[in-house]
């Protein structure tokens, strides 16, 4: 693990209503790697991921106490600027959600939000964004029909490029290839190993294949507390907790 | 980056004043009904009728238009309410609830629905001349209860659907006719009857263009079908014409009581409805 | 039952030959472009140009939708997207209790409130002389009446926006507000239209609330502040007089069928809206 961690999670309590989601989470996140965060469903995997981004701001009766530092900045801070803080994470959720526009606006959307770009610059990011989701050479000729006609695979993509164009620096996925074919899948893991070179990528899957394939260390969390967290091989073929134990032992074969 | 926080707040505060202005406007209305009506109220008023020279100031009350309110409104609810239990029972049990014909039932109900008043008025008008009835209570009756069907059968419709489609469906009865079937679907959504009934007995007693043409005016209570009958509104309406400003008065106590009444009305129904849909989410 | 079933519907077109039926007179009497567009009102003479009564509808209607759209877009955005649960369970009640009070006290209100707030505090900044009773009037008094029908609607139609869309928005780093414009307005339109054209349907037929408020002159209305006399109104005013003269019945039945034509039409198109954005939604 290097020694300024991305994220760096400190004794993080998530209630909602009465419900505690997350008990006393603290771990750092690695810089420029692949984190995937497993466990069953409902132990608050996606609570988790979400309080990155401060995306459980809005939740009715939610309650978060601790810290998230990003950059070394908490980001829980009552000054901190919440948009800016979003745009330095892209999200990718379980099923794509484009936008009701265009396909190059959806890449241009976020661009647009943050400053006045050019409309050459934007060209130039619509088309960097498209080609590094692959999708370039599938959509350059209808760049402007609606984002709802591509399949759900160049949807998923068409999601990660816009995404990416605001420039983030980590990305999140929360299972983002479960509603995906299998070709669409490998295309997107492929993506994520690629992307790795630039920034610093939380998953969250519980395919613990996908797990093995793509990512660099893994979490495993159960019943909202980290039960453990290490290198990829090493978790999943050496646990050292009961609990992990029990959760991978159908995978090792 | 301060420019879009500015944005958000100025929308924020735009929006807030707005949801109060809409909100508010509900208090608005009842306040100043209830502030100018509140010194012209007393017994009188909803104990008698008018008393000779009503209308330029004297003695009286009421009493008239609020029976013959209660006689239209009344009226109109029961002859609906035969009417459109069997039409909701049949669009729902008999024709199966969701196909073509069923649905464009649905609709040309939904085009009734958005009828104005005044046109079912006009309409009531036409057949009372047809049929040779004069203005009386037996013409209001019928004007308002066109304008109450489609709410009725539009309030029962929405109602039946919430019973589970096995209950509903008459194929699966254990050799029970649909007629049998409809008898236990009628019984499980009584709180609904309650519902629409209170419904258009509150949209029936408040209307005045329905009535306008076809019930006629009296300053007795109706004791025929074939007399005329005073409706509430059209008190309020004539009183608040007169330039005697005792009687103006009398005006907004009349509509004080009008918008209690319907008030009440509202209140229990809406009341009655969050009950009966209890295991709806929010 | 089945028959019943049918001739309830079939009222509706019962209603539409009755009033082509009494009608009949007074399309006789004038070709039906001339009863649209003229505006000489002289039932003595024989003389029946509805153009006033067409103007002061869409004028009233004008006014309340211009009023109204703004107010409850806001509000329906603030219920769905600002607003604590608590202060929801508060608010949305009230606004549904606007529609429960009957259009005669609407009326009350307007000439309590609303026609000395014009003549005492608004005309003078723009006009010598008012009495209050306008098409503003109408308009203000309408617009607080079509309140709850717009804000149920577009408030449904926010809530079928799935959460999800929002999120997306909102990790794109975009406020709360700019999520509103961009995304959300965009998918709620065809909602909103709907709404819009279910309350102009609506306002078109409001009667009395506008009869008390209006003013009523026969004359085509040229600014907010003049008085204005819509078609619900001269049928309900003049019903008492229209046995006695020749072929007034029929012209009023003429402004009758007017009416239930136009608001049929515009029921139609925004059901149909509707339908179509609840099958989108089903797919």
């Amino acid at each position: 693990m290097t020694n300024n961690p991305h994220i760096s999670v400190q004794h993080l309590n998530v209630s909602i209503g009465n419900n505690d989601i997350l008990k006393d989470i603290t771990i750092n996140i690695p810089n420029k790697k692949v984190i995937s965060i497993i466990g069953p469903s409902g132990c608050g995997k996606t609570t988790l991921l979400k309080s990155f981004n401060r995306l459980l701001d809005d939740t009715p009766d939610v309650k978060i106490t601790g810290k998230v530092l990003v950059d070394g900045e908490n980001i829980y801070d009552p000054k901190a600027e919440v948009t800016h803080i979003r745009k330095k994470m892209g999200l990718l959720s379980q099923r794509p959600y484009p936008l009701p526009m265009s396909i190059y606006d959806n890449v241009a959307y976020g661009p647009r939000l943050h400053g006045r770009p050019k409309k050459v610059e934007l060209d130039e990011l619509v088309e960097t964004q498209l080609k590094a989701t692959g999708l370039w050479n599938e959509v350059k000729d209808r760049l402007h029909a609606p984002a709802t006609r591509l399949s759900i695979g160049q949807q998923q993509r068409l999601c990660l490029a816009r995404g990416l164009a605001v420039e983030p620096e980590i990305i999140l996925g929360d299972e983002s290839t479960s509603a995906l074919d299998p070709v669409s899948t490998s295309i997107i893991e492929d993506l994520f190993i690629h992307l790795k070179q630039k920034y610093t990528i939380v998953l969250v899957t519980h395919i613990l294949r996908q797990a093995r394939r793509v990512s660099d260390y893994i979490i495993f969390v159960y019943m909202g507390k980290i039960i453990e967290f290490g290198p990829t091989e090493e978790l999943l073929l050496n646990p050292q907790k009961e609990l992990t134990k029990e959760y991978v032992k159908g995978f090792i074969s | 980056m301060t420019r879009r926080k500015l944005e958000e707040n100025f929308f924020r505060v735009l929006m807030l004043l707005s949801i109060i202005i809409v909100a508010g406007s509900f208090f608005l209305i009842v306040g100043t009904i209830f502030i100018k009506g509140v010194p012209f109220m007393n017994w009188d008023m909803i104990t008698k009728i008018p008393g000779g020279g009503f209308y330029i100031g004297k003695e009286g009350g009421v009493l008239n238009a609020i029976i013959g309110s209660l006689y239209v409104a009344g009226g109109a609810t029961i002859l609906g309410l035969l009417i459109s239990i069997p039409v909701a029972i049949y669009i729902n049990m008999y024709l199966g609830s969701r196909n073509v014909i069923a649905n464009s039932l649905r609709i040309a109900f939904d085009v009734l629905f958005g009828i104005p008043s005044i046109v079912y008025g006009a309409f009531g008008f036409l057949i009372m001349v047809y049929f040779g009835i004069k203005a009386s209570l037996l013409g209001g009756i019928v004007a308002v209860t066109l304008l109450v069907i489609p709410i009725l059968v539009r309030t029962l419709d929405e109602v039946i659907l919430t019973v589970p489609k096995e209950l509903r469906d008459a194929s699966l009865a254990l050799g029970a006719t649909r007629w049998e079937m409809s008898k236990v679907v009628l019984r499980q959504i009584r709180p609904g009857i309650f519902t629409a009934i209170l419904l258009s007995f509150g949209r029936a007693i408040g209307d005045v263009a329905s009535v306008l043409f076809t019930a006629g005016f009296s300053d007795n209570i109706p004791t025929s079908l074939h007399q005329p009958a005073a409706t509430l509104p059209l008190a309020i309406f004539f009183q608040l014409g007169s330039p005697v400003e005792e009687v103006q008065g009398r005006a907004y106590a009349s509509a004080l009581i009008l918008t209690i009444v319907v008030l009440i009305i509202t209140v229990l129904s809406s009341w009655l409805a969050k009950r009966f849909s209890k295991n709806k989410i929010q | 039952m089945l028959l019943l079933t049918i001739s309830s519907v079939l009222v509706v077109v019962a209603i539409g030959i009755g009033l082509y039926y009494k009608s009949a007179p007074v399309l006789d009497h004038a070709s039906w472009w001339h009863l649209l567009s003229s505006s000489e009102w002289k039932p003595l003479k024989g003389l029946f140009g509805f153009l006033p009564f067409i103007m002061g509808t869409l004028w009233v209607t004008g006014i309340s939708i211009i009023i109204a759209l703004p107010l409850c877009l806001l509000s329906s955005f603030y219920i769905t997207e600002y607003a604590p649960q608590r202060v929801r369970k508060i608010l949305v009640p009230f606004v549904n209790l606007l529609s429960g009070i009957p259009p005669v006290i609407f009326g009350v209100w307007g000439v309590l409130f609303i026609i000395p707030l014009i003549q005492n505090h608004i005309a003078p900044h723009f006009v010598e002389f008012s009495t209050g009773y306008s098409v503003l009037a109408g308009g203000i008094v309408l617009a607080v009446m079509i309140f709850p029908l717009i804000v149920s609607i577009v408030c449904e139609v926010l809530n079928t926006i799935p959460k999800e869309l929002k999120e997306a928005s909102l990790s794109l780093g975009a406020t709360k507000w700019e999520t509103i414009r961009k995304v959300y307005i965009r998918k709620a339109t065809p909602g909103i239209i709907a709404a819009t054209v279910l309350a102009i349907s609506r306002a078109f037929g409001e009667t009395i609330a506008v009869l008390m408020v209006c003013g009523n002159n026969a004359d085509v209305p040229h600014s907010v502040f003049d008085s204005g006399y819509p078609l619900p109104a001269l049928i309900a005013n003049n019903y008492g007089e229209m046995l006695s003269i020749p072929m007034y019945d029929s012209a009023l039945m003429f402004a009758a069928l007017l009416l239930f034509i136009i608001i049929l039409l515009f029921n139609i198109i925004s059901r149909v809206i509707l339908a179509r954005l609840e099958r989108k939604l089903a797919a």
